[in-house]
């Protein structure tokens, strides 16, 4: 176990995640797909239900017990959120379904009720399309200019080109990703947002894979907005967060009117509630909130430097075993990456290759991941394969990831080939 | 490792994945589709020739899939030349019975050889998330034939 951390069990870790005990077409699974979607611990699959056998209401309504606790169970699960990413006040912290409501969200309030006309918002060649697809629409929608940051061959943010987007003063907000999920790359934060603010810009990151794998001080990074999701930091779907700098949040417009979200309504008009209701209208996901609150108490339990030591030593791993493969290809080789590894081999379409890993029990993402453009930036329109960690990752599964992808070159390798060599 | 996978990657399978027939443009099409498969990026494009008494004269596809999808793609316009529009409609829809069921009990004796054929790829039944794969082109010939020009697997 050369390169690990020899107190973090994750033999024992492994036993809170019921579904990794599973076995699939007779072979013990290896899941790789967190970056999709993580799997669940018992801790937070026990405090859901828990919540509905025992403590559950409808929120901010009620004024009998049961509605006051589950009140504050969803509160605590805000305020949890906040110290998570060290936010200054957990008021700045809005649920949304997801990343992709929470950037949808911005674009539709700040997009619309803050930008203008002629404004011009700066993305990255390698966005999720949930950061790329909202801003489409809205400089069709509102007119507003979109940019496009260059990535450079090593799948880092190209920081020349940067500084010549922002130069003329009218980009007025960036949105990047703070980690690839991709290429695994993790972006310098704080120098993006000290560019940005310095050309007049915000800045909003996609924290959708950083928040899994990175301790995220909001703060520190002098982030303007940040998002991120439950579902791959281990907790419920249907749970994401947007947190923004309480200004911010107060001069956004909101997008969904209804319940929560006003404070008087008569039959002619109405006026909003403080936020964060005020960007919450309806009934929230309130059983997902405390999952997610029990997803970050069990990640803190590990202990963020913990975690992101395992998967230090998980990617220098991976990338030790990957790159001396024949005829494989990695995308990316950014200076600080995370757990994320996009491949293609030389002889096999990732579909195909997919489907061979699953026979033994490798569940790897096959296609483009929601990064059509990145693809087609680094030539493989075709797409790829992507192995993406978790916390309860092992090297034993990489080796075998490893072992595996040789094993399947041989058997795409047309037999006379073969022969001859 | 993966012996037991022969069954999907048959030998003819691996061969036309990685050497198509009829993969070309046909200038002279008097038909053509696009096939796409837009969760996996697989993409086709389909051109078909109706000559005397509208049979299918030629038939020819580019574009950019996994080995079952351009097999597939290749051993079909390879058993669809020479046929009726009819003929080929027959066919993709026993050939989609194949391909979902791993059987065709109601195939037609007359397209017994053809069917014959396309065996190889019956395998694909045992894994759903194939299927579509080698199903696009077949879509594709479809809609080429239909006139729709576009074609979907989703």
């Amino acid at each position: 176990m050369d390169g690990m951390n020899p107190r973090y069990d994750v033999t024992r870790i492994r036993e809170d995640f019921p579904i990794l005990g599973q076995v699939v077409r007779g072979k013990k699974l290896v899941f790789l797909d967190s970056g999709a979607s993580a799997q669940k611990p018992r801790q937070v699959i026990a405090t859901m239900t828990r919540c509905m056998e025992e403590a559950y209401a409808n929120v901010h309504r009620g004024a009998y017990r049961l509605s006051e606790t589950a009140t504050e169970a969803h509160e605590a699960a805000r305020a949890a959120v906040a110290r998570f990413i060290n936010a200054a006040d957990a008021r700045e912290i809005v649920f949304t379904r997801n990343s992709t409501e929470a950037i949808n969200l911005v674009a539709l309030s700040h997009g619309r009720g803050v930008l203008k006309a002629g404004d011009a918002v700066l993305i990255s060649e390698m966005e999720h399309h949930a950061n790329i697809v909202p801003w489409q629409m809205l400089r069709d929608a509102h007119g507003v200019e979109l940019r496009i940051l260059c990535v450079t061959d090593a799948g880092e943010i190209d920081l020349e080109d940067y500084a010549t987007k922002l130069r003329d003063g009218r980009v007025k907000l960036v949105a990047v990703t703070h980690m690839s999920n991709v290429l695994g790359t993790v972006t310098p934060a704080a120098q993006i947002t000290r560019m940005a603010h310095e050309a007049g810009a915000l800045v909003l990151f996609d924290g959708s894979q950083a928040a899994v794998h990175r301790a995220v001080d909001v703060q520190a990074i002098d982030a303007d907005f940040y998002v991120f999701t439950g579902h791959k930091l281990y907790g419920p779907t249907g749970i994401g967060v947007l947190w923004a700098r309480l200004p911010l949040l107060e001069a956004m417009p909101p997008v969904y009117g209804g319940g929560d979200m006003i404070a008087s309504v008569t039959l002619e008009r109405s006026t909003w509630a403080e936020v964060p209701a005020k960007h919450e209208a309806g009934t929230p996901a309130i059983i997902e909130a405390v999952g997610l609150h029990a997803a970050i108490d069990y990640v803190n339990a590990i202990g963020m430097p913990a975690l992101e030591a395992h998967e230090r030593a998980l990617t220098e791993h991976a990338m030790a075993r990957l790159s001396t493969i024949e005829g494989l290809t990695i995308l990316g080789r950014a200076q600080d990456r995370g757990g994320v590894f996009a491949f293609a081999l030389d002889n096999a379409h990732a579909h195909d290759l997919s489907t061979l890993l699953d026979r033994v029990g490798i569940a790897v993402r096959a296609g483009r991941h929601c990064a059509e453009p990145l693809h087609t930036r680094f030539g493989v329109e075709a797409g790829t394969c992507r192995a993406s960690f978790g916390l309860y990752t092992t090297l034993e599964e990489i080796d075998f990831l490893a072992d595996a992808l040789v094993e399947a070159r041989k058997f795409f390798t047309p037999k006379e080939a073969a022969r001859v060599r | 490792m993966f012996d037991d996978l022969r069954d999907l990657y048959q030998e003819v399978i691996l061969d036309h994945g990685r050497k198509p027939r009829n993969f070309r443009r046909l200038e002279d099409a008097t038909r053509t589709a696009r096939g796409d498969n837009p969760l996996c990026g697989d993409r086709i494009e389909l051109f078909v020739k109706l000559g005397e008494g509208e049979r299918i004269d030629d038939v020819a596809f580019q574009g950019r899939g996994c080995a079952i999808s351009t097999a597939s793609a290749s051993l079909m316009t390879e058993t669809v030349r020479g046929k009726l529009p009819a003929e080929a409609e027959a066919l993709a829809a026993q050939f989609r019975d194949l391909a979902m069921t791993g059987t065709c009990p109601h195939c037609d004796a007359a397209l017994a050889d053809e069917m014959e054929r396309l065996s190889p790829l019956s395998g694909v039944h045992e894994f759903p998330s194939r299927v579509k794969c080698a199903t696009l082109a077949w879509h594709t010939l479809h809609a080429a034939l239909a006139g729709t020009k576009e074609a979907s697997s989703e």
